[in-house]
């Protein structure tokens, strides 16, 4: 049987500046491939946080973290860094998209940096996903020239040019309207179900919670629903 | 590899701020220029004022001074006693200042592998008759092809050919401000009195000019043979050996050698001249050092650019992290920024400058001292362009090296969420 594709162990956070003060209480939870998980709570309540932390963005914490199985703790940053690149997809509330590139070129550049593909083989697929997500006719712009939308329909498919095991999104729908953040739900639903990867998004919208197949509801750093499988999984 | 990838970023993030990578670049371009023609035209403007001693100077000059006898007739009486003699008044001893057995020295200088050649040389005090009046004067016999090879004899000939010493008989190389005097020119007679009374007539073959009037004035030069016969000697009456070597830096030693081994006194170059050493290491240092300067003034200015950029680019950073650029990989990144603005900037630099350079060496300069000298002396040495480039590199590379370290230590998480 598969290792879940994300496992966390009484992950422990403290932030240290001004005063030390402690924002995940030993979490626990574990995230199955195709599993399409909601995280919702307050704000202040450490969703961001934990997300940073299952990200290997941030490495300072207590307790374990497994992504496919394989235990981040002491690896070096480039190795971490290898992780992100292979298995992560990440989209932010903001795009994040480089304005020096074209919109093809932002998508290909997380392949161009795994170096798995050669480079026509890269761009075929980076069309391959713009064309998933809509934009395919707009793959030689550049960010600046595409509207809100569209720019987050292409972090999303620069997210997924390395095919990675887990999506994780922080309120990627937080600053799209109603239209577009359906459109983006879709998507994400799509991935999940038809591709079979692992959807972690935090999301502050219930409606879009509502619809995963699965809530993890924090509330003062500790998960008070959703911590155990919820009954959405596929498997 | 990601070499490429990562270079492709780089020229991107260049391309993209272009206005600030060319501000960046002409700095570099610009010191690079200075550096080299800086370099270029002091080392020649050095290899000139050097060659002005070094090439008419020999290395180790051989002579016997008028001097005492080391050895007093009491010395010899009261040797082993104990007391000592107090003389005074000493004359010199009855010797001329002729080297002894000046022919197998010669010989024996010729087979050194060491050295370059010898130029026998002997000094007549003479005065020039112009009508009633005498002007004190020194004639040098020398072999004009050895001289002319050696010290370069015939670049301060302005007037006649060298060589006609050795092929017209009793003929005569004046000084210029000597012949001026006597208002005589090539092809003309001058009348001269040795010390000893006798009166010669010299064919006047070239003027001489070495640039110092004081010399000028008083420095002849004819055929060695010509010289021994105004002293009335023998053709072994030689009065100084002067010997070139391959290797100057050798002469103290060799001084030294050949004063014990021939009996004799020898001079070398660095004691005759050592203040031409100082001046020419003073300016070197000087010259090195403005052009580093201007080098590291251009590095402060790509350091500044660089963490100008890095600040605007601090989105970009947190992203590439994001997505799987390691902190190794930002640094690179930045490193080659600089890297590139260095090499561009260092390559057109190293062109300008030997541009530059020619340009210099083709600006009119008319020394007095220096006839075979029409325009700045400029020096193309490889080494000045080798250093520039190699300098241009190591110093956009530091300046480089601690705003990319900055930048790959940045947190995206503090980055992003900032947001």
């Amino acid at each position: 049987m598969n290792p879940p594709a994300l496992e966390a162990r009484q992950l422990t956070k403290y932030f240290d500046d001004p005063v030390r003060v402690q924002v995940l209480h030993g979490l626990t939870f574990a995230l199955g491939r195709g599993e399409f998980a909601a995280v919702v709570g307050k704000s202040g309540c450490g969703k961001s946080t934990l997300l940073y932390l299952l990200s290997t963005m941030d490495t300072v914490y207590e307790g374990d973290l497994l992504i496919d199985g394989v235990l981040m703790r002491g690896k070096k940053e480039a190795e971490l860094a290898r992780v992100r690149n292979e298995q992560i997809g990440f989209v932010f509330q903001f795009h994040y998209l480089l304005n020096e590139f074209s919109v093809l070129r932002n998508v290909m550049l997380p392949g161009e940096k795994l170096g798995k593909f050669s480079r026509q083989e890269i761009e075929h697929r980076a069309y391959e996903k713009l064309k998933i997500l809509g934009i395919e006719s707009e793959a030689l712009k550049l960010p600046n020239q595409l509207s809100g939308g569209q720019k987050q329909r292409v972090a999303i498919a620069r997210a997924l040019i390395n095919d990675p095991l887990i999506i994780m999104g922080d309120e990627p729908t937080g600053n799209l309207d109603k239209k577009n953040g359906e459109i983006v739900f879709d998507i994400f639903k799509q991935l999940a179900e038809t591709y079979h990867q692992a959807l972690l998004i935090v999301t502050h919208d219930p409606e879009f919670a509502a619809k995963t197949h699965r809530i993890i509801e924090m509330e003062d750093g500790r998960i008070v629903n959703g911590a155990a499988t919820g009954p959405g999984q596929p498997q | 590899m990601n070499l490429p990838l990562l270079y492709d970023v780089a020229l991107s993030l260049l391309l993209a701020r272009w206005r600030q990578t060319l501000v960046a670049a002409v700095g570099v371009t610009f010191s690079i220029t200075m550096f080299i023609a800086l370099l270029s035209f002091m080392s020649g403007l050095n290899q000139l004022l050097d060659g002005l001693v070094l090439n008419r100077t020999p290395h180790v000059r051989l002579y016997n001074e008028v001097k005492p006898a080391p050895q007093q007739p009491i010395d010899r009486y009261t040797a082993g006693q104990r007391q000592h003699n107090f003389i005074r008044s000493i004359k010199p001893s009855d010797e001329l200042p002729r080297i002894h057995n000046v022919g197998a020295i010669i010989a024996a200088l010729r087979h050194d592998p060491r050295v370059r050649g010898v130029s026998p040389k002997t000094q007549a005090q003479v005065f020039y008759n112009v009508g009633t009046i005498n002007l004190t004067g020194t004639i040098s016999g020398i072999e004009a092809e050895e001289q002319n090879r050696l010290f370069a004899f015939g670049d301060y000939v302005v007037a006649g050919n060298p060589l006609s010493l050795k092929t017209v008989a009793n003929s005569i190389i004046l000084g210029k401000a000597a012949a001026d005097i006597m208002l005589v020119s090539v092809g003309d007679v001058v009348q001269v009195t040795t010390v000893k009374g006798n009166r010669v007539q010299l064919k006047v073959v070239g003027l001489f000019q070495s640039g110092l009037l004081d010399i000028d004035k008083v420095q002849s030069y004819t055929s060695l043979a010509t010289a021994q016969k105004l002293l009335g000697e023998a053709n072994n009456y030689i009065t100084d050996v002067q010997v070139k070597l391959y290797d100057f830096t050798l002469s103290p030693r060799l001084a030294q050698e050949y004063a014990q081994r021939y009996e004799v006194q020898a001079m070398d170059i660095q004691t005759a001249n050592s203040e031409f050493e100082t001046g020419t290491f003073i300016r070197t240092l000087i010259s090195y050092a403005v052009g580093i300067t201007l080098l590291t003034v251009a590095g402060f200015g790509i350091f500044n650019i660089l963490n100008m950029m890095i600040y605007e680019k601090m989105d970009t950073i947190a992203i590439l992290k994001a997505v799987g650029f390691s902190g190794t990989d930002v640094r690179r990144l930045f490193v080659a920024v600089a890297l590139a603005i260095g090499l561009s900037g260092g390559g057109v630099g190293l062109l300008c400058g030997f541009g530059l350079s020619a340009l210099i060496a083709r600006v009119p300069f008319e020394p007095a001292s220096l006839p075979t000298v029409h325009t700045y002396p400029v020096n193309f040495d490889p080494l000045f362009y080798v250093i520039g480039g190699v300098f241009s590199l190591v110093t956009t590379y530091l300046a480089g090296f601690f705003p990319a370290r900055k930048a790959s230590q940045i947190d995206p998480v503090i980055i992003i969420r900032g947001k």
